[in-house]
């Protein structure tokens, strides 16, 4: 129980336009993430969504209900927030416990609630502690508690991992999906981490400037990309966009080839260049060559593949995963 | 060797200072002490002798002692009620965005520049006046009796002057405090299920309770001391309804001339004033150390 629709829903501060309009289908149980670079806009959606911004225009139906007017409480969503929102002055317990004693509930059940969520976050033992002596992990976990205790109709996460460190974050990666899969409630997630949508995600929303750019699975949107902006954002390292006189030759305004879909060789290839900076993280060799004609190309290959600076080298791109793009950006 | 060299270097500079404030303070205290224990009147010049606990023991059993601190602490306590409650509200009016508010938080903080004596006189004359009074007139418009303030409500109306000028020191610790309040924590609380009410109980007050409690220590302090209002409107009077310590030490120095039994006065305030900053800290110091 917790599908969202979004139906022509849009946002203005004053004159300057945030979300022109949107359209989005969420399903039940499935787990969304809006990703864009920041100041796209996804944030704002997510705060519509939740009812702590006004709608400009549109509605936004949960559940086959028009919510678009209602309290925040009201909608049945609980919210992560970046900055997680404990309460300093309450125990964690207390945090835990403090959306079921708004709803009025009893202290034995909001007992059995708080023990359970704590229990799922390996909380047990911090139930006594504030917020201010948790680590930052702890902390967020701590937010996630207050958030399923009311075993809301959806999930919203607003860029919760983005104050945590590197390997923590990819803790949290694994423990959000798996509770994910514990509880199968429907998840909107934002970030402006293309890893964390690719790794987490049934659904992408891929958002730039306010307007939806592509939606659909990780894969989709890794393979076959609409346009060059979800291009060039999803992947890792960053897919190689070539215009000018290269992509002239396959008649289209913009040429895309990933760098893992280039075949390096220091014999023959189709493209000639040198050898750049090259980044080795052991499993895989992200190389950036100077490719004459057509400028910085990055390739990826295997970790043993070894290369000088300025070493002249062949690229060969592989013609089957070659992305065309129009005048327009968008896919040919 | 340098860093000793620079230390010692910046002992020897800053002694005068610290020289200066150290006998600033220490002269007048030990002269105080010193003439508490002397028969000094200023009437009979000439008969200073050593008398004891003498001056203590008058200043102790003097029937107005009692009830001087007993008005000390009700105007003490008056005050900080008056301006804790209504500095959180006004805090809370003011932290709402609103046009004019930079002139509208100037025009609160304005009475705090007003020197007392004069607020004071403005109250009484203006304000408080049975006759010629604003409160006075308003009573007149529906119909009613005008109070005469300082004959019916003299402590009270003691209050509300100070009340008055401490108002803006709270509120404005109290916005400072209010401002830091974390946005996402009101809009989490909000997703909660929490109401207005259940936000400023659960969120807002326990984020103010360290700024009300520097208001507490800092309001008591200075207000133990009141003294400029209540010469220029009561004189401690009717009878001694409105004298409070300070007061009370006044009247043994400068009108009967007694400056042994005032300097023992004075010594006493000192005690009492560190009983009361004693068991305040205790009592909400707590609040401090989180």
């Amino acid at each position: 129980m917790g599908s969202i629709t979004l139906e022509k829903v849009s946002k203005s501060f004053g004159t300057t336009s945030v979300i022109p309009e949107i359209d989005l289908e969420i399903n039940d149980g499935e787990f969304v993430v809006f990703v864009g670079p920041s100041g796209c806009g996804k944030s704002t959606l997510l705060r519509m969504i939740a009812g702590l911004e006004d709608l400009s225009g549109g509605r936004i139906i949960i559940d086959g209900k028009d919510m678009s007017s209602e309290a925040p409480a009201k909608r049945g969503l609980s919210m992560v927030f970046q900055s997680y929102a404990l309460y300093p002055h309450m125990t964690v317990y207390g945090n835990i416990a403090f959306p079921l004693k708004m709803d009025g509930q009893e202290k034995s059940a909001i007992d059995k609630k708080v023990k359970d969520a704590a229990h799922i976050l390996n909380l047990t033992n911090y139930l006594d502690r504030r917020p201010g002596q948790l680590s930052g992990g702890q902390r967020q976990r701590v937010a996630i508690g207050r958030a399923i205790v009311r075993q809301p109709k959806a999930f919203l996460f607003d860029e919760p991992l983005s104050n945590l460190d590197a390997a923590l974050r990819g803790n949290m990666r694994l423990e959000i999906s798996d509770l994910h899969h514990q509880l199968k409630t429907t998840m909107i997630y934002v970030t402006h981490d293309q890893v964390e949508a690719m790794t987490m995600a049934d659904k992408i929303v891929v958002l730039n400037a306010g307007r939806i750019e592509q939606v659909g699975s990780p894969m989709e949107l890794y393979r076959s990309p609409k346009n060059v902006f979800v291009a060039g954002f999803i992947g890792s390292p960053r897919m190689n966009l070539i215009e000018g006189a290269e992509a002239a030759k396959h008649n289209v305004t913009t040429l895309g080839v990933r760098p893992e879909h280039i075949r390096i060789s220091t014999t023959e290839g189709a493209w000639k260049g040198k050898v750049g900076v090259t980044e080795h993280l052991g499993s895989d060799t992200f190389i950036h060559t100077q490719v004459d004609g057509i400028g910085q190309v990055t390739v990826r290959t295997d970790g043993d593949f070894d290369t000088k600076h300025g070493q002249p080298i062949f690229l060969t791109p592989d013609p089957a995963r070659l992305h065309r793009f129009g005048a327009d950006g968008q896919v040919i | 060797m340098a860093t000793l060299q620079t230390r010692a270097t910046a002992r020897i500079m800053m002694s005068p200072a610290v020289i200066l404030l150290f006998l600033w303070m220490i002269v007048p205290l030990v002269m105080t002490l010193y003439f508490s224990f002397l028969r000094y009147n200023l009437l009979m010049p000439g008969t200073e002798e050593f008398i004891g606990f003498l001056n203590y023991q008058y200043f102790l059993t003097d029937p107005a002692f009692f009830t001087a601190l007993g008005n000390t602490l009700v105007l003490v306590g008056g005050t900080l009620l008056i301006t804790v409650i209504g500095g959180i509200l006004l805090a809370l009016v003011l932290d709402q965005p609103f046009f004019g508010q930079g002139i509208v938080r100037l025009l609160v903080i304005a009475p705090f520049f007003v020197m007392p004596t004069v607020s004071a006189l403005v109250w009484k004359n203006m304000l408080m006046h049975p006759v010629n009074g604003l409160f006075a007139w308003i009573a007149r418009l529906f119909g009613f009796q005008p109070i005469d303030w300082f004959a019916q409500l003299p402590m009270f109306s003691i209050i509300l002057i100070v009340a008055w000028q401490w108002l803006p020191f709270a509120t404005l610790i109290l916005l400072t405090a209010l401002q830091s309040l974390d946005g996402e924590q009101k809009e989490a609380a909000e997703m909660d299920g929490a109401g207005a009410i259940s936000r400023f109980i659960y969120l807002v007050l326990p984020h103010l309770s360290r700024a009300i409690t520097v208001v507490i220590l800092i309001q008591t302090i200075f207000l133990l001391s009141v003294f400029a209002e209540i010469l220029v409107t009561t004189n401690g009077g009717p009878g001694i309804q409105t004298t409070n310590i300070p007061y009370l030490i006044y009247m043994q120095a400068l009108l009967q001339f007694d400056v042994g039994g005032a300097s023992a006065g004075g010594i006493v305030a000192v005690v009492l004033a560190n009983i009361v900053a004693f068991f305040l800290i205790r009592l909400i110091g707590k609040n401090l150390e989180r």
